[in-house]
């Protein structure tokens, strides 16, 4: 039991980061499934729509910021794929992912030039930044939420993914992109729609991320970006339920390192776990198996 | 024009580029922005450099250049801190464990071996991964070297996550366009050779490259480990030139600089590399320094939304507008020669084609 009490802190952390990680690495698992690219771009989508809450609620009401923050990160994930990627459909696959630093290192330095580099203040969310207890040990709400709202949005990409014909067209376009076009599928829209779920997981996930750290930074969303496309890899990139739960296994190691007090090496474990992945299961847990033809 | 005169040609114009340094060096006040520029400059381009080595001449894309770059910069500093001065550095860790200094050349070929021996260890399980996997384990890497070297444990050594300094640097111009114009050569004269066809080859079709004997694993580990021993020296040059190092500082920020200059040069040109450094280092320390300036005035007219970091943002959307359209960069793969400036005159609009020395390929 005081073992329970003594760890419980870190597990819920590690439970919470991990459902925030989920919810970004969602996104690069989907534009990795259609567009084989990393989207390098995403970690600082995430950090924007951090910032957005920052500036809208010094000037409305919590429950307006938040909807226009949402609203504005999936904007802008919408564009930056419209005038980004997509001119770069049928170039080499290095330059799309040299596009994606290009906008990385825009919008991070964007960010700068705003904030002229200084950590803004996220405002307190009411209720969710409520502290509470569970077992004796203080958390804040957000912690408790994060899991669920997780595991809910999941389900619901699943469904959407699994039942509706945009669903379909996705996944008709990740498994084959040429040939699915050949069928009718306008594969610009397919696309367009990708971004837009990532985008809006992410924003979601930058609204319980930030509660709990409030600081944010130009460079905030580098690190978190990084790490859950770690869990893309790890689950298997591609599958979603692969990403989730890669997700929850880094984030839930990474504050179990920090409890025992080794928080230099959260960052390294991470990405010795990628490489170990890489090295033992390229395909990761749940991924497709793919031949080179010659 | 025989090769006979082209390199005769190439030794005179690095020697005229020498004496305009040396030149500029006695004539202009030394605290001058170009100075600044071109020290930079030379130190971006050697890496540059090495990062096409792997990127645009044999085909590996990779990310780790500022975690080779750490471990060259670190060595330096470690092996050259004068013996007296190490007890003010190391204040927290007892003057810590080396006891003795190294002249600045031979620390500066040491960086460049603990790179590629760190390289070698790295490349043994990670260029077996292909692209953009290959991509972010090397970033991978970058990133746990830089955590590696903020620990505590190792603070004898590293000094922890504090500042490295008062080593010795460089005062003249001259000292990194020279190293670095010896390790380019050394670069360029392995690109001409066997073992820079066999990259070339790599580059373009690893499978047709491997039915035609060459081995892959040897090659893209001697691509590797070479461009980080390069890595590793222009680390320490970076060392000397900011006069105190920090682990933090070797981001993925700074790799992502460098792939942007290799991008804007041309992606497998040598030349193009190096002049885009220049270029990219003055348009970011000097020529855009007047969009920083809150209170710029055109004839009475106040330029809005002027401060500091606009310089940055006006920055990145050229370099956007750039990697979008105009994916060539400056060179594309050619190369910079005398041979073709002069027939680039010659005829004028007459469509000459360049197939010259390093990336050209059908």
């Amino acid at each position: 039991m005081d073992w329970i009490t003594k760890n419980l802190p870190y597990l819920m952390a590690g439970i919470s980061v991990g459902g925030q990680y989920a919810l970004i690495a969602i996104g690069y698992t989907m534009v990795y499934g259609i567009l084989r690219l990393i989207n390098f771009a995403h970690g600082d989508i995430f950090m924007v729509a951090g910032l957005v809450v920052v500036y809208a609620a010094t000037v409305m009401p919590i429950y307006i910021a938040i909807p226009l923050m949402i609203i504005v990160t999936v904007f802008l994930g919408f564009m930056v794929e419209r005038v980004a990627y997509k001119p770069l459909r049928s170039a080499p696959r290095m330059s799309i992912m040299i596009s994606a630093i290009g906008v990385s290192y825009l919008l991070q330095n964007l960010a700068l030039y705003v904030t002229g580099g200084l950590s803004q203040q996220y405002p307190a969310i009411p209720w969710i930044s409520d502290t509470v207890t569970v077992m004796g040990a203080t958390t804040k709400r957000v912690t408790l939420i994060t899991p669920i709202l997780t595991i809910v949005l999941v389900v619901g990409l699943v469904m959407l993914i699994k039942h509706t014909k945009i669903g379909m067209a996705m996944r008709a376009a990740s498994r084959d992109f040429e040939t699915s076009q050949l069928m009718g599928i306008k594969i610009n829209n397919v696309v367009s729609m990708t971004f837009i779920i990532g985008t809006f997981l992410a924003a979601i996930g930058s609204l319980l991320f930030f509660t709990n750290y409030t600081g944010v930074t130009p460079t905030v969303g580098a690190m978190p970006g990084l790490k859950a496309f770690v869990a893309a890899v790890f689950g298997g990139i591609g599958s979603i339920p692969g990403a989730v739960i890669g997700a929850f296994i880094i984030g839930i190691c990474e504050n179990i390192i920090k409890g025992l007090g080794w928080t230099t090496f959260s960052d390294a474990f991470t990405f010795a776990l990628l490489i170990v992945i890489l090295i033992a299961k390229p395909t990761g847990l749940f991924g497709e198996k793919s031949t080179d033809k010659v | 024009m025989s090769t006979k005169t082209k390199a005769a040609w190439n030794v005179g114009l690095i020697a005229a580029l020498l004496g305009l340094l040396f030149i500029l060096e006695q004539v202009m006040p030394s605290g001058s922005m170009l100075f600044t520029v071109l020290k930079k400059g030379a130190i971006y381009a050697l890496v540059a450099v090495s990062m096409n080595l792997l990127n645009g001449f044999t085909g590996l894309f990779s990310l780790g250049q500022a975690g080779f770059m750490l471990l060259g910069a670190y060595t330096y500093a470690i092996l050259t801190i004068p013996t007296e001065s190490r007890a003010s550095v190391y204040q927290y860790f007892d003057g810590g464990i080396v006891q003795f200094a190294l002249p600045v050349p031979v620390a500066l070929i040491a960086g460049g071996i603990v790179a590629a021996i760190f390289a070698y260890l790295i490349g043994l399980p990670v260029l077996r991964l292909k692209s953009d996997y290959l991509a972010i384990a090397t970033l991978g890497f970058a990133e746990i070297i830089r955590a590696v070297f903020q620990w505590d444990k190792l603070g004898p050594i590293t000094n922890g996550s504090n500042l490295l300094r008062n080593f010795p640097s460089f005062k003249s111009v001259l000292y990194p366009f020279i190293v670095s114009g010896i390790c380019i050569a050394l670069i360029v004269m392995l690109i001409n050779s066997t073992y820079g066809r066999a990259f070339k080859a790599i580059r373009d079709d690893e499978i047709a490259a491997e039915a035609m004997g060459i081995n892959l694993a040897h090659h893209k580990r001697l691509a590797f480990v070479i461009s980080s021993f390069f890595a590793g020296v222009s680390g320490g040059l970076l060392a000397m030139y900011q006069t105190t190092i920090q682990a933090s500082m070797f981001k993925s920020a700074m790799t992502y600089e460098i792939l942007l200059i290799v991008v804007i040069g041309g992606i497998g040109s040598v030349t193009g590399s190096c002049i885009s450094s220049f270029l990219f280092i003055a348009c970011s320390e000097w020529w855009l320094r007047f969009l920083d300036n809150e209170n710029l005035y055109i004839g009475g007219f106040h330029v809005p939304f002027l401060r500091p970091g606009f310089r940055k943002v006006v920055f990145a959307v050229v370099i956007m507008a750039m990697v979008l359209f105009y994916r060539q960069g400056i060179m594309g793969t050619k190369e910079f020669s005398i041979e073709a400036f002069s027939g680039f005159f010659k005829k004028k609009f007459g469509k000459k084609k360049v197939e010259e020395g390093g990336g050209s390929h059908e």
